[in-house]
């Protein structure tokens, strides 16, 4: 009996049930579950000067080195393309293993992120270098599609080899109100992983306001994901400083309520490195540095790689450099 | 009451948009007579990079437009140099110009750009070629755009000298970053306002204000510049220009003729800014017969 089930037959379903009767068990922590109408709303004007805070700060020299290597060293390298081939993702992963051998010592990325039926492929090509695999799902990017579509989605991706899996959440459904279908759609889906981590996307960009953002985000950590992710890349817009900072408060206080810790993927329009350097300020100043690694934070982008490694070269020559002289992911 | 007068503010050009210098920092030139010609941003290392990433962004579009588009937008930039010039009289005026050499100066300076507009569209039947080779290819050569230019301008001149020096660099269809003269910067502005209301598209001209000495390291060093243009007679500085530009193999040009010349314009300052490539196109010989080329 899945959780719907047990639900319908206690009480009828409107909007703003009280799930402070259900309880939910994740590792050993064993915690009640919110009533998520009852979410805390969030200041969206608050929320803008706290964010335009972290973007005044002044990183330099030795600091910024080691921020921008943290940083690449965060990256799920993406490609999520319908004209992914084969051939484009062994290119990647060998980018994702070698991201400027120009330059010895560089960490590699944490992650390369693909659709499923590339899975096995990328498996193969990053073996041996500690590379993961991520594999969206779940009929990615709409999720538009029955249960069991999602669940077949997903098998076959953690079959494959996935090591993580980004499912996305129904939206509209979120958007109707019906908290409890999504909250049960992310719980079947994390069980379906099996021993592969969950990230949630919640494609911020069409959740419209930030309450909503920190309500589709408590769902998801009630249900069980791993990691609670902005976007898909594919609407826009997508990673805004304040939606992370919305979803780092809501991890942070979900931390303080159940015990457990839960990682941030913002993906999606992080495309330099003074942007990615403001996210580690904030996880940093949010969260606290025991988030700051790819265990607990990521950053889903294709050409932010890029550009971290010019900021690094240009540190190390003192030269600003161009593109022409990087490798094409 | 008697009306205060509106001082304008004197903001560099980077990508279309007039934002003040990322250091915050401005000087305030004087003429001979050591009246204040306004504050004028003293721009840092960091405009220079963003000027460049604002022009290799727009080198792709610039590059790839009908050169006989390019012609009239530089034809355009004359046309409003044109409507104008009652306040670029005025400027060099107060630069300490005569009034006959100031209009001499920008009649000039116009003339200057409708004469490369001229050439935009017959830039590669001139200095183009069909090559005779000894095999059955058809081989042709074309001169096409360097990429981003970076321009120290003439420092002796305000316009006369800008304009010769970035007509040409987008005449050929590349992109450019151009530090304008330190002590006579106004025209160099009120000359980015025209070309922002010329159709051409931010990005393709960058100017900034400042010091020359400052800003040539970044820009010569920088690894995404594909040539420096240099209109000045100091030794040291083209040696060490020379010397920066070895990093990425830029293209170094020097020009330190006069400007009012009526001779200081031609193809080869275009040409000069470009990269002549060679084609080997395979054709077929049918019946014995040669290609004849």
């Amino acid at each position: 009996m899945n959780f719907t089930e047990a639900f319908l037959r206690s009480i009828p379903i409107f909007v703003g049930i009280n799930y402070q009767s259900m309880a939910k068990k994740k590792g050993s922590a064993t915690y009640s579950i919110p009533d998520f109408s009852q979410s805390p709303r969030i200041d969206k004007v608050g929320v803008e000067e706290r964010v335009s805070r972290f973007q005044k700060r002044s990183i330099k020299n030795e600091a910024k080195m080691q921020g921008l290597r943290m940083a690449l060293n965060m990256i799920d390298l993406t490609t999520l393309e319908g004209k992914d081939t084969p051939g484009k993702v062994k290119q990647m992963c060998f980018k994702a293993a070698h991201l400027h051998d120009v330059h010895p010592g560089l960490p590699t990325v944490a992650a390369v992120c693909v659709y499923p039926s590339m899975v096995a492929t990328a498996k193969k090509e990053v073996e041996g270098t500690g590379i993961k695999v991520a594999s969206v799902s779940t009929a990615f990017p709409s999720g538009q599609a029955p249960l069991e579509v999602k669940l077949i989605d997903t098998k076959f991706a953690v079959d494959a080899g996935a090591d993580e899996i980004d499912m996305v959440i129904s939206r509209g459904r979120f958007l109707s109100g019906e908290y409890n279908f999504v909250f049960d759609e992310i719980a079947t889906i994390k069980e379906a992983c099996g021993k592969a981590r969950l990230k949630v996307i919640l494609e911020t960009g069409e959740l419209v306001t930030l309450d909503n953002v920190r309500r589709a985000s408590d769902i998801a950590m009630y249900a069980g994901a791993d990691f609670i992710k902005t976007s898909t890349g594919k609407i826009q817009p997508a990673a805004t400083m304040q939606v992370t900072y919305t979803m780092l408060e809501a991890i942070r206080d979900f931390k303080l309520k159940t015990g457990i810790q839960v990682g941030m993927k913002p993906a999606g329009g992080i495309s330099n490195s003074k942007l990615a350097l403001h996210n580690l300020v904030m996880v940093n100043e949010v969260l606290g540095s025991d988030w700051l690694s790819n265990e607990w934070f990521r950053f889903g982008a294709s050409s932010l790689a890029n550009d971290v490694l010019m900021q690094i070269m240009k540190l190390e020559t003192g030269v600003y450099q161009s593109s022409d002289y990087f490798s094409i992911d | 009451m008697a009306r205060l007068e509106v001082l304008k503010t004197y903001k560099i050009y980077i990508g279309g948009a007039f934002p003040r210098t990322e250091s915050g920092r401005y000087y305030t030139p004087k003429n001979t007579k050591g009246e204040a010609l306004g504050n004028v941003c003293l721009s840092s290392r960091k405009d220079v990079r963003n000027a460049v990433v604002a022009a290799r962004k727009a080198f792709g579009g610039w590059s790839e437009r009908a050169a006989f588009n390019r012609g009239q937008i530089l034809y355009r930039i004359g046309e409003m140099l044109e409507g104008r010039k009652a306040q670029f009289v005025e400027e060099l005026q107060l630069q300490g110009a005569t009034t006959a050499k100031a209009e001499k100066e920008v009649n000039a300076a116009i003339d200057r750009l409708v004469y490369y507009a001229g050439w935009c569209d017959k830039v590669s039947q001139v200095s183009g070629s069909v090559n005779p080779v000894a095999s059955s290819h058809f081989n042709f050569s074309v001169n096409e755009p360097t990429g981003v230019v970076g321009i120290l301008a003439d420092q002796s001149t305000s316009l006369i000298g800008l304009v010769s020096q970035i007509a040409p660099v987008i005449a050929g269809g590349s992109t450019c970053v151009c530090i304008a003269s330190e002590d006579l910067p106004l025209c160099a502005i009120t000359f980015a306002e025209v070309l922002n209301s010329s159709d051409v598209p931010g990005g393709v001209v960058n100017i900034l204000t400042g010091s020359p000495d400052e800003m040539m390291k970044p820009m010569a060093t920088h690894m995404d510049v594909n040539a420096i243009v240099y209109a000045g007679k100091d030794a040291t500085m083209l040696n060490s220009i020379q010397e920066f530009a070895v990093e990425n193999l830029k293209r170094v040009r020097n020009y330190p003729q006069d400007w009012m010349d009526s001779g200081a314009q031609g193809l080869h300052y275009i040409t000069d800014l470009m990269e002549l490539k060679t084609t080997w196109h395979p054709i077929e010989n049918i019946g014995g017969a040669t290609s004849s080329y």
